[in-house]
């Protein structure tokens, strides 16, 4: 817990050597963040000169409607270091999870913290938001989630919104949302936010966002969602092992064809890949082991927002709200042909059945002429 | 209608210029490649092949028509805004927006007169009647969502500045997701549309008689000589 005062705290580097980490440990570290930051082969002297010279960031890391499933990736990520220099060591103030302190004692630590470094501190927020009623779906030492938010967002130099919770409210926000599972850039204005999707966010993915922040002080870049651009830029289609497959048109029909023996691609067996932006397809899981495509089952798309109610899992072609629950847009697309087939059949009949009545002079005035001729 | 002893005289008029009718059937026959490939995509056929991949593309390929024959459209699509200003009359954009109360009691004649058949006399339109304007009007608002939620889509998978430019689309509805399902259903406002049109085109050319079908090959259709006589006299009333 943070009991120093500003101006006093050591360097990250300071802190590690004091742990027990050699130099080149750290150079290891700064050598592998940087690479999954996705910066040039520079910038590891840049990461490494930050992270001597500067003095740590305080952190405060809120947990609300959440599994704790980002907590846990991230404290699997793949470099000792990184669960060290972020986590137990170095700046987390405040951490419902994992911190020693509890009750009075961990409110007051945030309190101090957010006193002591009103500006400075980085706001992580873990799960979404209730805000149905006074907010009391969601309660931490006697106050609501709306109002810990408000409280600690007001001196955050930068907040990031951890997991699929925080950036569209996941499944406690899927239909009917009886709670109003509300995501952090809906509350929170005027403050510049992260946001990295994902349940769980890949633990790289997470480490390498928050070190950019600590290392360079400023936010990495973002796209138009608000996402970091250099894990969520491109597709899992895009960097999937299985896309010559989609390109050559061999797809998986069912689980148990030979197809899916074959390792053909999960399309048409629902893989919401090619509409899903993440890096899983090449940071992969538990420390590169592997990811849900490589194991045979198609992408959940679990970065996208509304994913729980962007239709069913295991189908390519997504349900139509309004219309009953197993109507698809070719299906309401179809009644409406029909409809209008109908409708042209019946209009057809009129027509003709007024024929006489509407161009019977032209029709005589045709039969004539073709006479004279 | 006339009586038989003064049979019709029908006179040429040019209403379709080459441009315009190019840009029809360009449009048409990539609205029909658009659409079959595009259900293609959306749902690709099982086929069992004992080959490789590598040595497979035929689902590739269909997306790479796709995508080209989306190009086509938009730039089509330009060409034809372009023409609305610089073409003949029945080419302008007056056609096409309500701007007067006299459109809207037209789209009202139309209604009662082609499609309910309550009112018997036909209209005498060279161009397009108020009623096709209007709903070419709401075509072209389909064209545009199509080209926004297809390039939006696009966007991600080309460095090119151009599908570049459409990048914002997808944040704006919450993901690919939802941009994929919007652009899938735009898609059967296209087919019913084709099919109503086709129809209404067979119909118009049956009941009038003034080459209503062919005016999209030549360009000319036929129009009543009186027609002409009470176009004088108003200019004269003027």
């Amino acid at each position: 817990m943070a009991t120093d005062s500003p101006g006093k705290r050591p360097t990250y580097y300071e802190e590690l050597r004091a742990k027990g980490y050699s130099r080149r440990d750290f150079m290891k570290f700064c050598t592998m963040i940087t690479a999954y930051m996705g910066l040039q082969q520079s910038g590891i002297a840049q990461v490494a000169d930050a992270l001597k010279t500067k003095s740590r960031i305080p952190v405060i890391w809120l947990h609300f409607q959440e599994c704790t499933c980002c907590s846990e990736s991230f404290i699997r990520t793949s470099h000792p270091i990184t669960a060290d220099i972020l986590l137990d060591k170095i700046s987390l103030d405040y951490t419902e999870t994992l911190m020693a302190a509890s009750g009075h004692q961990a409110e007051e630590a945030m309190q101090k913290t957010m006193k002591d470094h009103y500006g400075e501190y980085v706001l992580c927020v873990e799960g979404s938001v209730p805000t149905f009623g006074d907010g009391e779906y969601c309660c931490i030492g006697g106050k609501s989630a709306v109002q810990i938010l408000q409280e600690t967002a007001a001196g955050a130099k930068a907040i990031i919104a951890w997991g699929s919770c925080a950036c569209n409210g996941c499944v406690q926000a899927a239909k009917p949302n009886p709670t109003h599972a509300t995501p952090i850039h809906k509350l929170v204005k005027g403050k510049p936010i992260v946001k990295v999707p994902g349940c769980p966010p890949i633990g790289e993915v997470m480490a390498g966002t928050l070190v950019h922040i600590i290392a360079f002080g400023t936010l990495p870049a973002l796209d138009g969602i608000g996402r970091p651009k250099a894990f969520y830029s491109k597709r899992i289609h895009d960097s999937c092992y299985r896309r010559p497959f989609y390109d050559a048109g061999m797809f998986v029909e069912t689980f148990d064809d030979e197809s899916a023996k074959k390792g053909y691609c999960l399309y048409k067996v629902g893989c919401k890949g090619p509409s899903t932006y993440n890096a899983c397809g090449i940071m992969k899981w538990n420390n590169g082991v592997s990811y849900p495509i490589q194991s045979g089952h198609g992408c959940f798309g679990c970065t996208e927002e509304n994913y729980w109610d962007n239709g069913p899992i295991y189908e390519r072609i997504p349900n139509l709200a309004g219309f009953g629950i197993e109507s698809t847009a070719d299906k309401v697309g179809m009644v409406a042909l029909g409809v209008t087939a109908a409708g042209i059949a019946a209009h057809a009949i009129a027509t003709n059945i007024r024929k006489r009545d509407v161009v019977g002079n032209l029709i005589k005035e045709g039969k004539e002429a073709e006479k004279e001729l | 209608m006339n009586t038989l002893s003064h049979p019709h005289l029908l006179r040429r008029v040019f209403v379709w210029e080459f441009p315009v009718r190019l840009y029809h059937w360009i449009n048409a026959a990539c609205i029909v490649v658009l659409i079959a490939t595009g259900f293609i995509i959306s749902d690709p056929p099982a086929i069992l092949s004992g080959k490789e991949a590598y040595q497979n593309y035929w689902f590739g390929t269909t997306r790479f028509i796709h995508f080209l024959a989306s190009y086509i459209f938009l730039f089509n699509f330009i060409f034809r805004l372009y023409w609305g200003f610089v073409g003949n009359k029945y080419a302008s954009w007056r056609n096409f927006i309500p701007s007067s109360r006299e459109f809207w009691k037209d789209i009202v004649l139309v209604l009662k007169t082609d499609i309910f058949m309550t009112k018997r006399e036909p209209e005498n339109t060279v161009g397009h009647n108020r009623l096709a304007g209007f709903t070419y009007l709401l075509t072209f608002f389909a064209f545009a969502l199509q080209c926004l939620t297809g390039f939006g889509l696009y966007a991600a998978m080309s460095d090119w500045w151009l599908p570049n430019m459409f990048d914002w689309v997808a944040p704006l509805v919450g993901g690919d997701f939802m941009l994929r399902q919007i652009h899938h259903w735009i898609m059967w406002f296209f087919i019913l549309f084709t099919v109503v049109h086709v129809y209404l085109v067979f119909f118009h050319d049956y009941v009038e008689g003034r080459g209503e079908l062919s005016s999209m090959a030549g360009g000319w259709k036929f129009v009543e000589e009186e027609v002409f006589d009470e176009a004088d006299k108003k200019h004269e009333g003027k």
